[in-house]
């Protein structure tokens, strides 16, 4: 009942894409993450730091007239791996989604250490981070092998 | 094993049997017997920072077994000073080449020029990342002198942040269950992730600055090079680098079969009055650069080296 009343704070879309259960206060990071914070056309409506009984709380966006691709849903993988995603068609639950983390984010975020050979951006060959923990999450670049600061990584999507 | 990237591409049986074969290989490497097992092979020296010991024991070591280098050349002076991305210098190296040694001075450059090539990349070392050949001849001086590569302490000496030998070395040494000390001033302190890798394998590690105030217990000492310029100002470095100098009078009380190494160049860290004490053996170490590049080459283009080797005095 509570999760249904969460849904609810804001109206309900039409057609678009539902995020949920993203970690209390990362809602803003995740709009940011999908490219959404800046200039976007479509309506986003978000809610903060609501009650959830598998998280105590928790963030949700919904954005209208946009379904998610597979590779927008790797970039919500850095900030909220646990999140559910509910694609909407005409007020209706068409598909629901996971975020799935995988062993290797590619081609989603540069390294964030300066002296990496991925620094020049001529290089052809594709950008890896690799998955060491999932709790708290680890990424270490493929090539020189530094831990990342995740913070830092959002600065460098791709 | 595609190339050598790190030292994680090698197991330990991988490592004491390519350091049998550099034993068997020395008289080849001192020039007392000719064995061209690599006879009608090309390396492909890539050196785009200086160096002269990794360079010439590589070009030695292939020439010893009868085969043929091509280099480089100067950086200033090839394509890469027009803006050639690694990728493409190696896809043109990999083409004349049937292996490449490669030093760059980008992190992570020795993994990516393995995944752009065909032909067997090795690491001679990469920003501050990795050098995992100097690795195999530091492993060879210590089983040269102790015999075994277990269960030794090792005091690991002076720049441990930049110093990307000290990197590749601690973490061979833990698989040997060594006891690690790494002695250096608090601005050159081995990168925390590394002491953390190397904890969570399982390693005894210790952190000091004092480095004579551990020596007597080491088996190892292995120092390395402070450069001025990590430092503020010249005072602050001759104030720190003061504490990493080794003197002859330092040495009364260590174990008498300590060694000590060095990856060289040294600038004063290591006074020549050490350089007559039986626990010298940089030189030496630096000879069996040769002998263990030699192991490598051969173990990359899958030549076996002969279990018996005429003229062989090992």
């Amino acid at each position: 009942m509570a999760d249904e009343h969460n849904m609810r704070r804001v109206t309900a879309i039409k057609n678009g894409t539902v995020i949920d259960h993203i970690p209390s206060g990362q809602a803003l990071k995740v709009l940011e993450l999908l490219s959404l914070s800046g200039d976007t056309s479509v309506p986003v409506s978000l809610v903060m730091n609501v009650p959830s009984k598998k998280m105590g709380s928790k963030d949700i966006i919904k954005v209208e007239d946009r379904e998610l691709t597979q590779s927008e849903l790797d970039r919500l993988a850095l900030v909220a791996p646990d999140s559910s995603i509910a694609i909407i068609r005409a007020y209706s639950v068409a598909e629901k989604l996971n975020v799935n983390l995988g062993k290797e984010v590619r081609n989603v975020v540069r390294c964030t250490f300066s002296n990496c050979i991925t620094q020049n951006p001529r290089e052809p060959l594709p950008h890896r981070l690799v998955v060491t923990k999932t709790d708290p999450l680890m990424l270490r670049c493929y090539y020189c092998q530094r831990p990342q600061n995740l913070d830092e990584l959002i600065i460098n999507l791709i | 094993m595609k190339g050598l990237i790190t030292m994680d591409d090698l197991t330990n049986d991988d490592i004491h049997s390519i350091l049998a074969d550099a034993e068997r290989l020395l008289p080849v490497a001192r020039g007392e017997t000719y064995l061209p097992l690599l006879q009608g092979k090309i390396l492909g020296n890539l050196f785009f920072e200086p160096s002269t010991r990794t360079r010439m024991s590589f070009e030695t070591a292939m020439k010893r077994l009868g085969g043929d280098v091509v280099n480089l050349g100067d950086v200033k002076t090839s394509s890469v000073v027009k803006g050639e991305t690694l990728f493409d210098t190696i896809q043109m190296v990999d083409g004349y080449t049937d292996i490449i040694a490669m030093r760059h001075p980008r992190q992570g450059a020795a993994r990516y020029a393995q995944d752009a090539a065909r032909v067997p990349i090795l690491n001679g070392g990469d920003g501050a990342g990795h050098h995992p050949t100097q690795t195999m001849l530091d492993l060879f001086t210590i089983q040269q002198s102790h015999g075994t590569l277990e269960g030794l302490t090792v005091i690991l000496a002076g720049d441990l942040r930049y110093g990307r030998t000290v990197h590749s070395l601690s973490h061979a040494l833990v698989r040997f269950g060594c006891r690690l000390i790494f002695a250096s001033p608090e601005l050159l302190r081995m990168p925390a992730e590394i002491v953390e890798d190397l904890r969570e394998h399982g390693a005894d590690v210790m952190e000091t600055e004092d480095l004579l105030g551990n020596i007597n217990q080491a088996d190892v000492v292995y120092m390395t090079r402070i450069q001025k310029e990590r430092f503020a100002d010249e005072d602050e470095y001759a104030k720190v680098a003061g504490a990493y100098k080794l003197h002859a009078r330092d040495l009364d009380n260590t174990k008498s079969e300590m060694i000590i190494l060095h990856p060289l160049p040294r600038v004063d860290e290591i006074h020549p009055s050490v350089d007559s004490t039986r626990h010298a053996r940089y030189f030496e170490q630096a000879f069996n650069g040769v002998v263990a590049r030699m192991a490598l080459l051969c173990r990359l283009l899958n030549i076996e080296v002969p279990a018996e080797i005429a003229g062989g005095d090992a």
